[in-house]
């Protein structure tokens, strides 16, 4: 084969080759979030002025669940006694924003914002507030919450307690406050 | 330049498939020629005569507030100057406040979206932008219509003229011509702008409604330009292999 | 490594005719050396549609075959469409090029089909590679017609109302079969999801069998040429056709070549020209199927709009049938009579380049009404051209002319002062 046919071999295969993948990035492109899916992923405005104490509020973002609970003393002294309970009370291995990465998980003590999604297998896991045999959890149960699928448990934080199947805690989204009864969720505030 | 060369191919394309059928055509409407503008300032303004007086009715259902960014507006300018529909989000489709049961019973029929309006209304008479920019310009006062208002290029419409404050009212006058009756429009109470204004302002909603028709217009002629540089290496480079290899066939 | 290739090729040798495949149809199957550039038409069509499947699975992902009307008041159907153009990122590209590719498919399809008249290539033994065409033809008519249907736009809607109730011309089964086609008494949401279902699935299945059903059988008689000879008359010691080449390099090369020339009028239509001046997407498209109200002018696409003139010429009631049925036989044996062709053709020699003045003459004339009639079918069917020409008496002679060119070719054909063909192939 003369070098001039291989320059030219080389060249085209190249050439084409580039063209093919040109052709590809449409294709392959289609497959992200239209901008249908990102306008129905944006934040919300969540209005919690109405929440009262010791109740909850859910909202959602981008289709999943966002739990806003409002916790009443009572309750955030039960994260104080549950932080010997929970396998990782400082949060070093779950997904939060670093303004929540507190032993309460979150921007006001008084407001918990999370994503109630279990961290196992995906379930929503369902209230269980009220302290002790109570809520059916055991004397000991500081109260939080009871995923329905595989029985992970988690407190009034969303902190996984030990030896469950969930292996991290509850995410929590990034949010600021717009008003002190407005929450902005799914983005960082302005700093 | 090239759009020039492109617009003078189309304006000859449709010279030899229209021009023989046009004389003798019987409802051959004259459209003027609508001003499309690609300037974002124009397009910004144009932006906002559309929200202001036309979507109340109309929708642009298949654009979402936001895709208006690509018109060089932010998304706080989007949610401060042009969304006017409580509750609506920057990200929301640009669907009326108007329910479509309600229009229908006050206007006869349904207010017709206007996303692809630019593109539907093309005909051999001109192309879309052109009809729209004609029928805005052509409402003219009609006593004998429920709405008051009639149209030269869209007889009996059902929509009275929104923009008449602008324009002003406008009175047909009619002649026998010799394809029979032929309108007059002469302007008899001016509105806020003058005729000059009134006509670049409906340019610039026209060009916004260009613009919604076909938003990767723009972007599809760029990358149409590079595509065929592209392929034009390529046209090279297997030119001549092509005669590496068949040099050897005799 | 050399050693290590070539041993897993004897390994999938030995479980697969992979090499032997290789060589049967590109690297020795040998094509004659004199194809010009009318012989590129093949393999374009080859390349639409590659495009026309990969674009069409992509539009699938995104597309919904939904009638109903979504909460703007929009069909659900008619909004994916534009959904794809706005809102899917990359969309517009793939939606445009899969819109290029249906009238690209056809333009290169009809100038390969012409290719064939020219040359004669459908003269024996290649009767079955030019009906396998004529059927892809019709397959391709099929699957044209319904993906016409999808986008749910005026156009769509009532281009199928129209079509399906030809089929009501039909006597006596006439009108339950529209019926059943359509599932409703008008086209709808049923007709729209089995539309949907033929175009996306069962008629492109039916197309890739005929198109490989087209290849095998070219392969095992060898291509035509424009000198209408067969190079398998002359062949050196090895068997090997003299005036041949391997179809690999030298054809793979050329070809390439070619498919870029094609890609560039493609990209150029797609990039600057998507809607082809209202032919390839139409005005009225752009406007939501509305089962109320018909548009003032409707015309099927471009590409069927011959056959279509074919279908309007026929006014004449016939035998007690109304006309209206004999329309439709004429439009459809205008194009099953393509399929007589290798029966039809009597004279001596095969190409262009050696029959007589009549068949030239004849064949242009074709041209010539082929072309008119697909014009008059875009135009309202009281069309007048210029200097007072009425279109549809015009229209009407034409497709006699349609009709007769192929009807008496066995005797034209015959009758025509051919010249000697060569005994080689003219090269350079």
């Amino acid at each position: 084969m003369d070098s001039g046919r291989r320059t030219l071999l080389v060249a085209s295969t190249v050439t084409g080759g580039v063209a093919v993948a040109a052709a590809a990035v449409p294709f392959v492109a289609s497959f992200a979030p239209s901008d249908r899916a990102r306008a129905a992923g944006a934040p919300v405005k969540a209005d919690i002025g109405d929440i009262g104490p010791g109740e909850m509020k859910v909202f959602e973002w981008r289709g999943k669940p966002v739990w806003v609970l409002r916790r009443t003393p009572e309750m955030l002294e039960s994260l104080k006694q549950a932080d010997a309970l929970v396998s990782d009370p400082a949060s070093e291995k779950s997904i939060q924003p670093e303004y929540t990465k507190n032993q309460h998980r979150s921007i006001k003590p008084e407001y918990l914002v999370a994503v109630g999604i279990c961290t196992h297998l995906g379930c929503s896991p369902s209230e269980k507030f009220k302290e002790g045999a109570e809520s059916g959890m055991g004397a000991d149960w500081p109260g939080g919450f009871l995923c329905p699928c595989h029985g992970s448990k988690f407190d009034l934080a969303g902190r996984v307690f030990k030896s469950q199947p969930a292996p991290t805690n509850l995410d929590i989204p990034p949010h600021y406050y717009i008003s002190d009864t407005t929450l902005m969720i799914g983005e960082d505030g302005k700093a | 330049m090239m759009t020039k060369m492109i617009q003078r191919l189309k304006g000859l394309l449709a010279v030899v498939l229209f021009a023989p059928g046009l004389a003798l055509a019987s409802e051959a409407v004259h459209l003027d020629k609508a001003p499309v503008s690609t300037d974002q300032a124009r397009l910004q303004r144009g932006a906002k005569i559309f929200v202001n007086n036309c979507m109340g009715c109309h929708g642009l259902s298949f654009v979402r507030y936001n895709h208006m960014e690509q018109i060089g507006l932010t998304p706080e300018e989007i949610e401060k100057n042009l969304i006017f529909i409580a509750g609506a989000k920057v990200g929301d489709l640009m669907i009326p406040a108007i329910q479509a049961a309600d229009a229908k019973r006050w206007f006869g029929v349904r207010p017709p979206d206007l996303t692809l309006v630019t593109r539907a209304r093309s005909s051999e008479f001109g192309s879309g932008a052109d009809w729209v920019y004609t029928y805005l310009r052509k409402f003219y006062r009609d006593p004998e219509r429920p709405t008051g208002w009639n149209n030269e290029i869209f007889p009996n419409v059902g929509m009275p003229h929104v923009l008449y404050e602008f324009q002003g009212e406008q009175t047909a006058t009619v002649t026998q011509g010799e394809h029979g009756d032929v309108l007059q429009l002469s302007l008899t109470k001016p509105g806020k702008l003058s005729v000059e204004q009134y006509d670049e302002a409906v340019a610039d909603l026209v060009s916004f409604l260009v613009w919604a028709g076909d938003p990767s217009a723009n972007f599809r002629k760029s990358l149409g330009l590079f595509v065929l540089g592209f392929l034009a290496v390529l046209l090279v480079i297997t030119y001549l292999l092509k005669l590496n290899y068949w040099k050897d066939v005799h | 490594m050399t050693t290590k290739c070539e041993a897993l090729i004897d390994w999938i040798d030995a479980r697969f005719p992979l090499t032997s495949t290789w060589k049967a149809h590109l690297s020795e199957y040998y094509a004659p050396k004199n194809f010009n550039f009318w012989y590129a038409f093949g393999i374009l069509a080859t390349v639409v549609l590659a495009i026309q499947i990969i674009t069409g699975i992509f539009l699938v992902m995104n597309y919904k075959p939904d009638g109903t009307l979504n909460a703007a008041g929009v069909p659900v159907a008619f909004a994916s469409v534009e959904y794809i153009m706005r809102e899917v990122n990359g969309g517009w590209i793939i939606r445009t090029m899969h819109s290029t590719g249906a009238s690209a498919f056809f333009i290169v399809v009809y100038l390969h089909m012409f290719r064939g008249l020219l040359y004669g290539s459908y003269r024996k033994p290649r009767e079955l590679v030019w009906i396998f065409g004529t059927l892809i033809f019709l397959a391709l008519m099929a699957e044209a017609f319904m993906g016409y249907l999808l986008p749910w736009g005026q156009m769509s809607y009532w281009g199928a109302q129209v079509i399906v109730n030809l089929f009501s011309a039909i006597p006596f089964i006439g009108p339950d079969l529209s019926l059943l086609i359509r599932g409703d008494y008008v086209v709808s949401d049923a007709t729209l999801n089995r539309f949907f279902a033929f175009h996306v699935c069962a008629v492109p299945l039916v197309l890739i069998g005929l198109v490989a059903a087209h290849i095998i059988a070219l392969h095992e008689v060898g291509s035509n040429n424009p000198d209408g000879i067969e190079i398998k008359k002359h062949k050196d010691a090895n068997g090997v056709p003299l005036d041949g080449v391997p179809f690999h390099p030298y054809y793979t090369v050329k070809d390439s070549f070619i498919v870029v020339i094609f890609l560039m009028f493609f990209a150029a239509v797609m990039f600057f020209a998507p809607e082809g001046g209202g032919y390839f997407l139409e005005y009225n498209n752009f406007l939501q199927a509305d089962p109320l109200t018909t548009p003032p002018h409707i015309a099927p696409v471009w590409y069927f709009t011959p056959f279509y003139s074919i279908l309007r010429a026929v006014t004449y009631p016939l035998f007690g049938i109304d006309a209206k049925f004999w329309g439709v036989v004429a439009m459809g044996a205008s194009v099953v009579v393509l399929g007589f062709l290798p029966w039809l053709d009597r004279s001596p020699v095969k190409s262009i380049r050696y029959k007589g003045p009549i068949t030239k003459t004849l064949l242009a004339i074709f041209v010539v009404v082929f072309i008119t009639l697909g014009f008059l079918g875009v135009k309202a069917p009281d069309y007048v051209f210029p200097f007072g020409v009425p279109g549809a008496p015009v229209a009407q002679i034409f497709s006699v002319y349609y009709f007769l060119f192929f009807i008496t070719m066995p005797w034209w054909s015959k009758l025509d002062k051919c010249k000697p063909e060569p005994e080689r192939v003219n090269f350079k």
